[in-house]
């Protein structure tokens, strides 16, 4: 397993970042960093905040407080032209995929070349097929994504995430809906990706043998609050009854507080303990 | 605001009027953002290096108007058939029947020849945006455009709203032609005047005004149709059934807001 060097470049830097979904705070002043080169899982029960958290370093939602840093640049201090810079440097491969059902795979892997590039066709073609050959669906590109298995789409959409050749990979839940086979050889594929391109990839995800497999660091968070931050040794060998619990799928009991019971049975809270 | 639970039916069903209106007021207000900023896209995306491309604009305008002309002339000669039948009708219990054209050209014109081609293209065009933004939606699809640098503004909406900004002005030409010609026929067939007679009538009743009136009326329908579309679109929760919720609820209002500007642009033009 690599041990990233503590000094190596920050790709994100997060400091206290608070957010807030309607009137409920999420994400409770999380800090946190992604270094150059390496993979940062991010782990946690559902309810946690982590596909927020995501959500967020892609910049996708806006923060209540706190500062985020991706590739050095301040977030808030972006233009609208200097956002789209940043945003060609950084490849996400959703949960679903996300790829475009009127478009065929070999278009969808090309948009991306196709708007920010002038590249002509037969380029854009060959590095298409290129592409697709690391992720192992060479032949593919004229088939629509409704055409694929659900683990060919995940590959797919990995594909189009990485044609632009990001500085910053994120991958929300890949192993979700696939089969344990599948789903660790696309763990391979992170590994290999990060191999042949040198990227920085952070990765949700609640399967600790795919966390484990692939993390070079986990970060473990715990209803709004990072409960730590820690390479796959120390996460394995942590102490925390709560990291012990998540590794080792024992439910959290809720503590009941009987006035708290009855204000929710009664329906006149406003929901708050109830959501997450 | 009252606390949940604490107030009476009375209180509930104040608040639930006063919540439905600030949601229609902000439903309002994202159409008029959306509008805004597919404009700033049209005009300033060159710059920014994100163009609208003309060949999506080509695509949507071949699905929004060419796909539709066989329907809308079918349609639009039926209006003029119907509105010849009509008028001969009526004008016959005054003795009157050989002036329905005046009737005809003004009614087909400044009335049904935008409107009718509005709610078609509405119910074709307009809930398919729906459907198409409210599928991407939940798909993470828009959220995919975002994080590629795409603005999905630009790349989805802008083009439609042009389309239908060309095609729905040019529909209309063609539904007046159509009616017009439909109504001639029948007005041939059942009172005898000669088609070329009935042609020169119409162009004398008809002054530029009326056609003014005609295209001014669609081309606000057009950015109607497209801002329903679009909004319904993308405010679509709660997976496969809330894109059909939707796509029913553009049609619906499209159709609803075509009509009731149809009434205040003959109210404010006619008297």
């Amino acid at each position: 397993m690599n041990q990233p060097d503590a000094s190596m470049d920050k790709v994100i830097e997060v400091e206290n970042l608070v957010t807030h979904y309607g009137d409920r705070e999420i994400l409770k002043g999380v800090t946190m960093d992604v270094r150059a080169n390496e993979i940062m899982v991010i782990m946690g029960g559902s309810g946690s905040g982590k596909s927020t958290l995501l959500r967020h370093l892609m910049a996708l939602e806006h923060k209540t407080s706190g500062t985020m840093k991706i590739l050095g640049q301040d977030i808030d201090d972006l233009n609208q032209a200097e956002f789209f810079a940043l945003r060609k440097q950084l490849g996400v491969a959703f949960q679903g995929g996300a790829l475009f059902s009127s478009m065929t795979v070999g278009e969808n892997i090309m948009l991306p070349l196709r708007e920010h590039t002038k590249l002509d066709d037969l380029t854009m073609d060959i590095m298409t097929r290129m592409k697709l050959e690391v992720v192992e669906l060479a032949g593919f590109e004229d088939l629509k994504p409704s055409e694929l298995s659900g683990g060919m789409i995940k590959r797919a959409a990995f594909a189009r995430a990485v044609i632009m050749d990001p500085k910053i990979l994120f991958c929300d839940e890949p192993s979700a809906g696939l089969d344990p086979v599948v789903a660790s050889a696309l763990d391979d594929l992170i590994l290999k990706l990060r191999e042949a391109m040198g990227m920085s990839i952070v990765v949700v995800t609640h399967e600790l043998e795919s966390a484990f497999k692939i993390a070079d660091r986990i970060t473990i968070l715990d209803r709004g609050h990072i409960l730590m931050i820690g390479t796959v040794d120390e996460v394995r060998h942590s102490t925390n009854p709560r990291v012990h619990n998540l590794l080792n799928r024992v439910p959290e009991k809720e503590i009941l507080d009987p006035d708290e019971y009855l204000r929710r049975l009664t329906g006149e809270d406003g929901g708050e303990s109830l959501v997450l | 605001m009252a606390p949940r639970g604490s107030g009476n039916a009375v209180f509930r069903w104040v608040e639930r009027i006063g919540r439905q209106t600030v949601n229609g007021i902000e439903e309002v207000g994202s159409g008029g953002v959306m509008l805004a900023e597919s404009l700033y896209w049209i005009i300033f995306g060159p710059r920014l290096k994100q163009p609208v491309r003309l060949h999506s604009l080509f695509a949507e305008m071949m699905e929004i108007g060419v796909r539709a002309i066989p329907i809308v002339a079918i349609l639009a000669a039926a209006i003029g058939v119907m509105l010849a039948i009509q008028g001969i009708y009526s004008l016959r219990l005054f003795g009157a029947e050989s002036r329905v054209t005046i009737g005809i050209s003004f009614s087909v014109v400044r009335e049904f020849a935008p409107l009718i081609t509005a709610i078609l293209v509405a119910g074709r065009s307009g809930s398919a945006l729906a459907a198409r933004l409210g599928t991407m939606k939940i798909n993470q699809e828009i959220d995919a455009l975002v994080v590629m640098g795409i603005n999905p503004v630009r790349y989805l909406v802008a083009p439609p709203l042009v389309a239908l900004l060309i095609m729905v002005p040019a529909l209309t030409v063609l539904s007046n032609f159509t009616s017009l010609l439909a109504a001639g026929l029948y007005v041939r067939a059942d009172l005898g005047i000669s088609l070329v007679s009935y042609m020169y009538d119409v162009i004398d009743i008809l002054g530029m005004e009326d056609v003014n009136q005609s295209m001014g009326k669609s081309l606000i329908f057009a950015v109607l149709i497209a801002i329903i579309g679009v909004v319904n679109g993308v405010s679509v929760k709660g997976g496969a059934e809330g894109v059909g919720k939707a796509t029913t609820r553009s049609v619906v209002q499209a159709i609803l807001a075509i009509i009731v500007t149809d009434m205040f642009f003959a109210y404010v033009t006619t008297r």
